[in-house]
């Protein structure tokens, strides 16, 4: 028996209707003591066959994805059609083992072997672990990892949560929405929904149990996803959602309240291929160029020759506008082969990444700031840098002293640990302008690992703590005659970004999906009701009395469904 | 027995792409075709695994050997592989 309603929280507006996908990432250990029946000749057939099918699934995402992806999964086809590995496999089934512990017993034995010899090879041990799942599913029956190769229409991905490598091949054409069972408002998949546009329910208790294949009718605000819904209500749905697009598309124009106070609504962009929808919906310029793409995937990092085409083609279509572009935000959780953490770290999110990484390798700094200096000549953009991770006024100096020497005059940090928030007057000395990263503040605020799923009721920006915070930063800047924005994932929530700008935020970032909602939102309200919402969400006490109180003072959120 | 004694000058060792492209020659060979490290035993060189497992970094030498007619085309190809900066 199956609910035919459940609720969740919903993250990224907009009603989407189609079949369940459940999204597998976790392959059972077959049991130790699993035996086949006796015809060992078989058992290998079913084995090599298994394999085969794997290897050639692998190859054949590889040459759809191209480019770099098809040499890695071109290498781990190739371990699946390993022979040493097979002739193991023939060993075990010999000796009676199943097929399927066969081959997780061989496979596990390589993965101890390059596990044990650390530096890249730790690194190929989740391509051993993945195509073993793969192989293991194959065998037992089960549903491949990962998402559907080529889906017969477009489906809802259910599953606990997203992980950044599940959503590589996740093409927006052919999904509808997302369900999640764990998750909060910040975490990976809300923020990936709203990028993308598809609408979004996290933290969904009963997810996990809907049947594969079940119709679903998923409620991006409301956060209700409706199981085997009539078709009357389907119609109703994708009919209002349609509407509610077009009353927002009505609002254009450079971002204000409705009592002409200007707030410039700025695009998060992640590479060139978020050039094209930012233009188009409308953004003044770009918050938060994310410049990890060009670094990802590589064994050495990229010259300044290499960066600087990238960067030129993003100021280029961002002529006469400001691109604030972050330098390379890497470290434990991002980690790459070229920038190896000193030594090992218990918790990675609290470890060497972004500024701090660069005090060890400032020969990356430099080429990326050159490649910057460089791409900026010739182009009207008004380019800026920031820093990714400062904690401290003496991390911004010695940033800010990099980018000056390499031509860079615009200097600016990132405020997302809370030491840098409650002392940002004395950053404010030392640099141009702050950007507000919402999601590690509200890690960092509440001490609650964004990536861990069962802490999403505290990865919620709402808290008023985390209010308060941003408060204390705009505040000073306003004090130093400093800009202060937004490029969290935060600011595209319309009332968190009507918040924000009450607490004397001058600018928003996000991403191009989420633009015309804002712009809608802020178009309706005045910078009044925008700063009687902000004192009352922090006059709160929990992020969800927050989120009422606040939405109180903007009435006209719920006219526009949002 | 042919044998090639070649230094790794990848700076990826032997990992990676080098990796890949010289198992996939090495599995074109009609006979068998081994790769051993000082002082570990040697391995199966069409073995994506084990050659990986092998561990080798650059600057760090490797004999290849096989045993067969018309090896030694096999083995020259393959040490120009493992050789390449």
């Amino acid at each position: 028996m199956h609910a035919d309603r459940l609720a969740g929280v919903g993250v990224s507006p907009g009603a989407g209707y189609g079949p369940a996908h459940r999204l597998v990432r976790d392959i059972p250990e077959p049991p130790r003591a699993a035996r086949h029946g006796g015809d060992a000749r078989a058992e290998l057939r079913r084995a090599e066959q298994a394999l085969e099918r794997v290897a050639a699934d692998l190859a054949a995402r590889g040459d759809r994805a191209g480019g770099e992806a098809r040499d890695v999964l071109a290498a781990q086809a190739m371990m699946a059609r390993d022979p040493d590995l097979a002739a193991r496999v023939a060993e075990l089934i010999e000796q009676g083992v199943a097929a399927s512990r066969a081959v997780f017993d061989a496979f596990t034995g390589y993965r101890e072997l390059l596990a044990a010899a650390g530096g890249y090879l730790a690194a190929r041990v989740a391509d051993v672990d993945d195509i073993r799942d793969r192989a293991v599913a194959a065998l037992e029956g089960l549903a491949l990892p990962g998402l559907p190769a080529d889906p017969a229409e477009p489906y809802v991905l259910v599953a606990r949560d997203l992980a950044p490598a599940d959503t590589v091949l996740l093409d927006p054409a052919t999904v509808v929405a997302f369900v999640t069972e764990e998750g909060g408002p910040t975490s990976h998949t809300a923020i990936l929904a709203r990028a993308l546009g598809v609408p979004a329910v996290v933290g969904c208790a009963g997810a996990s149990a809907i049947p594969p294949g079940t119709p679903l009718l998923v409620d991006g605000s409301s956060g209700v996803v409706r199981l085997s819904p009539h078709e009357d209500e389907v119609a109703r749905a994708v009919r209002g959602a349609e509407q509610n697009t077009a009353l927002l598309a009505a609002v254009s124009g450079a971002g204000a309240t409705a009592d002409g106070h200007v707030v410039p609504l700025l695009a998060n962009v992640g590479g060139p291929a978020d050039i094209a929808p930012a233009l188009a919906a409308g953004a003044e310029g770009v918050g938060l160029f994310r410049t990890e793409f060009l670094f990802l995937d590589r064994v050495d990092p990229p010259t300044w020759r290499e960066q600087q085409d990238a960067y030129r083609e993003v100021f280029e279509a961002f002529s006469g506008s400001r691109v604030i572009v972050r330098v390379l935000d890497a470290g434990a959780d991002k980690p790459l082969d070229f920038l190896p953490p000193p030594a090992p770290e218990p918790n990675p999110a609290l470890g060497e990444r972004g500024v701090r990484m660069f005090r060890h390798f400032p020969e990356v700094l430099a080429a990326q700031l050159e490649a910057l200096a460089r791409a900026a000549k010739g182009t009207s953009a008004r380019v800026q840098v920031m820093a990714p991770m400062v904690a401290t006024a003496e991390e911004a100096a010695w940033f800010g002293e990099a980018c000056r020497a390499a031509g860079l005059p615009s200097v600016g940090v990132m405020i997302e640990i809370p030491a840098a928030a409650l002392r940002a007057a004395d950053i404010a000395a030392v640099t141009d302008f702050f950007s507000i990263g919402t999601n590690d503040l509200t890690q960092y605020t509440l001490a609650a690992d964004r990536e861990a799923g069962a802490l999403a009721g505290l990865q919620d920006p709402w808290h008023p703590a985390v209010l308060d915070l941003v408060a204390l930063t705009a505040a000073a800047a306003m004090g130093s005659g400093r800009d202060c924005g937004v490029c969290g994932e935060a600011a595209a929530d319309p009332a968190l970004a009507c918040v924000f700008v009450g607490l004397g935020v001058t600018s928003l970032s996000m991403a191009a999906a989420a633009l015309p909602r804002v712009r809608a939102a802020l178009a309706r309200h005045t910078v009044d009701d925008c700063r009687r919402a902000a004192a009352a969400a922090r006059a709160a006490g929990t992020a969800s009395a927050a989120r009422t109180a606040a939405r109180a003072e903007l009435p006209a959120l719920a006219d526009l469904s949002l | 027995m042919a044998e090639r004694k070649v230094t790794v000058m990848s700076e990826v060792g032997l990992h990676a792409r080098p990796a890949a492209t010289f198992v996939q020659t090495a599995a074109q060979a009609p006979f068998d075709v081994t790769i051993a490290k000082f002082g570990v035993p040697p391995v199966n060189a069409k073995s994506i695994l084990s050659v990986l497992a092998l561990d080798v970094r650059q600057g760090e030498t490797i004999v290849i050997s096989a045993d067969a007619d018309g090896a030694d085309e096999f083995l020259d190809r393959l040490a120009a592989i493992a050789s390449a900066p």
